[in-house]
């Protein structure tokens, strides 16, 4: 049974309504333990096995703080261009849910270790859009729960509850924005394009695997709309769990046409919590609260304050790398790109693996060329983000050092891609294991030429007589025979050589 | 032959080390004693013989191998408070939501005591979850005080208490979350000691009040209490709140005190602890032990806390508070009790009615307070307000240390009441504690010395010693060197053999 939703058409929703965005993204951090025990921080394992007395929240057990944790959470906040707090503390917040240990939640509440930040985001055409951000705190993940039975797959319904602790304690920061007002229409594109732009910055840092589909970076979207000329914010709806920048695109697109139609026809919009439904875009409703949910924060008092000295602050400051615009903004000038070449490379997802590439020693228009046509049609094709293809900048300068020094011809690199790609390993290994390296021992190949030109004695003749563009029917055969694996220039001209052309 | 049950720790250590008895023996001795008496008392929970009889026989093959004791109180018998975890031995808590609760790890405090050789006889009883001053608020049913089996033992910690009181125990662990060491060892003649916060490690302690609980030696004399102190003290990297610092030299002050002068100790008497409420039997006894300091040599002064008389209600703010959150995991999802899973109620349907059959009444109570005073709106008022007064509470202690070096008051306002006179009035059972809060809102160390037998009622009265934080030595100094003056008194306790166990 599923309810007919109204929806305002996208153009009218901009014509009438000004959209508030607030925009809270977790992610997990790659430390090697967890956030307040020695457990591995691992993702999946078998259900259970990377728990203990802590993470467990067993009676009794205590949490110790994540140096690195800790660390990495002063690195976004300062990458983030947050003031980092001289002194902060970890509060409860308390709520029941299974996946839980505790039933609360360690996390921090009115003392964040990082806060007042921005983020400044290239949205498609260029145009930068600078978003404010109101905080950066530390906290806990929770375990996973699986719902069986029932048809939504939640809690409400199910036959019964599957719990699995090893994500519980896995170190998160919560990012969370100040509301960004004004955009109008491309709302929806912001957001994708700050998420796009967070996730990056965080992969440059190697604080996180920012894997979406993993839900080390997940999103919650809160929209609200409010008629156009005032200036009160109307009331907010928060999609969870939005799993892929697609979608934090089209979620909030959704809720701007759902709620402006709830207003247009005199309704009030509820303050709830909402689903985002991957297969046809949509939120739905999930369970309203008769009251607002109060979670009680307190003081963790397990937990002794985190007072980060100044000179620390700076020495990670020091730690932080090119930061990907900054990269981008070098790039340019370096390889002398228009402003739109520099976009093309943006918006396919390519221009920091292309720096990236150039770093590992490539050469820029090789390293550009192989991301933005072969490998952007092989993310494609295999329907993931450039970004998450099985293969490394440092595996695509590889590739491009072997065409290079002769060792593979442009074909075979791509033969060679390919195995990387399927997970055969780095590409020296591909080339060993497929036995892919070009013939360039010209005997082998004079006997290649000869066999062809026996073959086809009226081409050879042709050739002879001077219709030099004739040779490429031999140079076919022989890179047949060969199996590609011969340089096609050095064919030609030992077929020219043989022929006495 | 010596009755191995009457003999203190120190005297029991050194004929085991000499090897004039075995471990096992006093272990059999103490064995024999709780099958004889604790029918009558119930201060054990659980008796672990079999693990008893094993950590006696690992001291006694070291020995007779010609090795070194592991510490000077190797081979002797101890009673620990149910409150903290014993890997594979059961751990209640006092509580039915426990009942079938084996840890599957040893708390620091176990441990500590299993390295030291100490062998643990059992578990003791106590209120559910430390709450309460009379062990009334046991799960399973009261202990009684071997004074007078009519009357309580004092709590939460009465288990502890009463075993050394009915020579079940030489030794014994308690908590002390508000006095629950202290006011047990007051009211039944023996020695208590809540060490600073942080001197002894909370991991495995099942928390109460995370900010308040701290486990403490429990003892028949004050010299027995600091060689336990050592044993059980320290830094605990898995303990945030454990302060890493050396142990106060306990035993060495101990031994000083033990020469009987005080010459140059300056005492305070707390002013607002005395006149209405005070039992005029209790008030006589305290001024007695005070004109005793005085013979001693110490300089005596009276010290005005001002603050301290807002110490009960800050308390009673502040730990219900914690205990809400601590308390919150008791949900039926990992362990412990578990009703109505009988495929009919959802899991919040279990978590609440398990919740509510395995609390009992005053842990109920305390849950509720303390989810109010969290409560959004209410927060600053009441828990806000507590946290202020606690820093006025442990500035009123600082100002006093400037003047003396310990201060000194009655430990409960009276001598043990009968079971079941303030079971239905929570205010009445809570003023036991009035005397013992102020210590551990601010965290600093007191000790409860027996100061003899009220006139009136012939019930033991403990004297309260206080200390700064980290300077637990002066309450051995002073609390040793008192002992001495007052003379023996166990040995005037009413014989419970014969009774019907």
């Amino acid at each position: 049974m599923t309810a007919v939703v109204d929806l305002m058409d996208y153009a009218e929703v901009v014509e009438r309504y000004d959209p508030v965005l607030g925009l809270e993204v977790h992610v997990e951090l790659s430390t090697k333990t967890k956030m307040f025990c020695g457990c591995p921080n691992l993702f999946g394992g078998e259900p259970n096995t990377h728990v203990c007395p802590t993470c467990l929240g067993l009676p009794g057990a205590l949490p110790v703080v994540n140096g690195r944790a800790v660390e990495s959470a002063i690195r976004i906040g300062l990458a983030l261009n947050c003031e980092i707090a001289e002194w902060c503390r970890f509060a409860r917040k308390n709520y029941f849910y299974p996946d839980m240990p505790k039933n609360f939640q360690t996390s921090q509440y009115d003392e964040p270790i990082a806060f007042n930040g921005h983020l400044d985001v290239v949205l498609d055409d260029g145009e930068v859009v600078r978003v404010d951000i109101e905080r950066a705190h530390m906290e806990e993940d929770t375990g996973k729960s699986l719902h069986v039975g029932g048809a939504t797959g939640r809690i409400h319904g199910a036959e019964h509850s599957l719990l699995d602790y090893n994500r519980a304690g896995v170190p998160l920061i919560e990012i969370v924005t100040k509301p960004i007002v004004g955009m109008g229409e491309r709302a929806p594109e912001v957001a994708r394009a700050y998420v796009a732009a967070l996730r990056d910055l965080l992969r440059a840092m190697d604080v996180s695997d920012v894997r979406m589909d993993q839900g080390s970076l997940r999103c919650d979207a809160n929209v609200s709309l409010m008629p156009k000329g005032t200036s009160e914010f109307g009331t907010r709806t928060e999609t969870k769990n939005v799993n892929s920048l697609r979608s934090v695109e089209r979620a909030v697109r959704y809720e701007m046409t759902r709620q402006a139609a709830v207003l247009a026809s005199g309704g009030t919009v509820t303050q709830e919590t909402r689903h985002f439904q991957e297969a046809d875009g949509s939120t739905s409703a999930g369970r309203t609260k008769e009251t607002a949910e109060d979670y009680r924060y307190f003081p963790e008092p397990d937990l002794v304050p985190i007072a980060p000295s100044r000179e620390w602050v700076e020495e990670l400051r020091a730690t932080i790398p090119e930061l990907p615009w900054e990269r981008r903004k070098r790039i340019q000038a370096e390889w002398n790109l228009t402003d739109e070449e520099l976009r093309d490379l943006v918006n396919t997802g390519a221009a920091d693996l292309v720096a990236a590439t150039v770093d590992a020693g490539a050469e820029p228009g090789e390293a550009r060329s192989w991301w933005v046509q072969y490998l952007t049609q092989q993310a494609n094709t295999r329907d993931v983000e450039l970004a998450d293809l099985a293969i490394t900048p440092v595996h695509v300068a590889r590739v491009i050092e072997l065409v290079k020094s002769g060792e593979l011809t442009n074909k075979l690199a791509r033969e060679v891609v390919q195995g990387v790609l399927a997970g055969e390993g780095e590409p020296d290994e591909v080339v060993a294991n497929r036995g892919l390296k070009v013939v360039s021992d010209d005997s082998a190949l004079l006997t290649a030429v000869d066999e062809a030109l026996a073959a086809q004695p009226d081409v050879a003749e042709k050739i002879r007589g001077g219709k030099v563009q004739a040779a490429g029917a031999i140079v076919g055969a022989v890179m047949k025979a060969t199996k590609g694996q011969a340089d096609a220039k050095r064919v030609r001209e030992l077929i020219l050589e043989r022929v006495g052309a | 032959m010596t009755d191995l049950t009457r003999l203190t720790a120190s005297e029991l250590a050194a004929k085991i080390h000499k090897q004039e008895i075995t471990s096992v023996e006093a272990t059999k001795a103490h064995l024999d004693r709780i099958a004889e008496v604790d029918g009558a008392v119930n201060a054990f929970l659980h008796v672990d013989t079999e693990g008893a009889l094993a950590a006696a026989r690992k001291v006694d093959g070291d020995l007779a191998e010609g090795r070194e004791p592991v510490s000077p109180i190797a081979g002797v018998p101890l009673a620990l408070k149910d409150v903290l975890t014993t890997k594979g031995v059961p751990t209640t808590c006092g509580s039915k939501t426990l009942e079938n609760w084996l840890p599957p790890y040893d708390a620091t405090v176990t441990r500590r005591l299993r390295e030291a050789g100490v062998v643990i006889l059992g578990k003791t009883n106590m209120d559910e979850f430390a709450m309460g001053s009379s062990t009334e608020n046991s799960a399973y049913g009261p202990t009684r005080n071997p004074w007078d089996r009519e009357r309580i033992p004092g709590g939460s910690g009465g288990g502890s208490s009463a075993s050394l009181a009915a020579f079940e125990a030489p030794l014994a662990i308690g908590t002390d979350t508000g006095g629950s060491i202290r006011q047990p060892a007051a009211v039944t003649g023996t020695v208590g000691v809540k060490p600073t916060y942080g001197g002894v490690s909370r991991y495995g302690l099942v928390a109460f009040s995370s900010s308040l609980d701290q486990a403490g030696p429990c003892a028949r004399s004050v010299l027995d209490a600091a060689l336990l102190h050592e044993v059980i003290a320290g830094h605990d990297p898995m303990d945030s709140t454990s302060i890493d610092a050396p142990v106060p030299p306990v035993v060495t002050a101990a031994r000083a005190g033990l020469k009987g002068d005080l010459t140059g100790v300056k005492v305070g008497v707390v002013a607002e602890f005395s006149g209405e409420g005070y039992q005029p039997g209790v008030q006589r006894s305290f001024e007695a032990a005070v004109a005793q300091l005085k013979d001693l040599g110490a300089e005596v002064v009276e010290v005005s806390c001002p603050n301290f008389t807002y110490a009960l209600p800050a308390y009673y703010l502040i730990a219900p508070s914690e205990c809400s959150s601590n308390l919150a995991r008791f949900d039926a999802m990992r362990y412990g009790l578990r009703v109505a899973d009988d495929g009919t109620h959802s899991a919040e349907e279990v978590m609440s009615l398990t919740r509510e059959a395995g609390f009992g009444a005053e842990v109920k109570r305390r849950i509720m307070l303390g989810t109010y005073a969290l409560s959004s709106g209410y927060y600053d008022a009441y828990y806000g307000s507590a946290q202020k007064v606690r820093t006025l509470i442990t500035r009123d202690f600082s100002a006093a240390f400037e003047k003396v070096d310990v201060l000194v008051s009655p430990t409960t306002p009276t001598t043990a009441f009968k079971i079941g006179e303030r079971v239905d009035d929570p205010l009445a059972m809570y003023l036991a504690d009035l005397c013992t809060i102020p210590a551990n809102l601010a965290g600093n160390a007191a000790m409860s010395v027996p100061s003899g037998l009220s006139d009136e009622d012939g019930l033991p009265v403990g004297l309260q010693i206080m200390a700064p934080a980290l300077a637990d030595d002066r309450l051995y100094r002073v609390g040793a060197a008192y002992e001495v003056a007052r003379g023996p008194l166990l040995d005037r306790i009413p014989e419970l053999k014969g009774v019907s166990a």
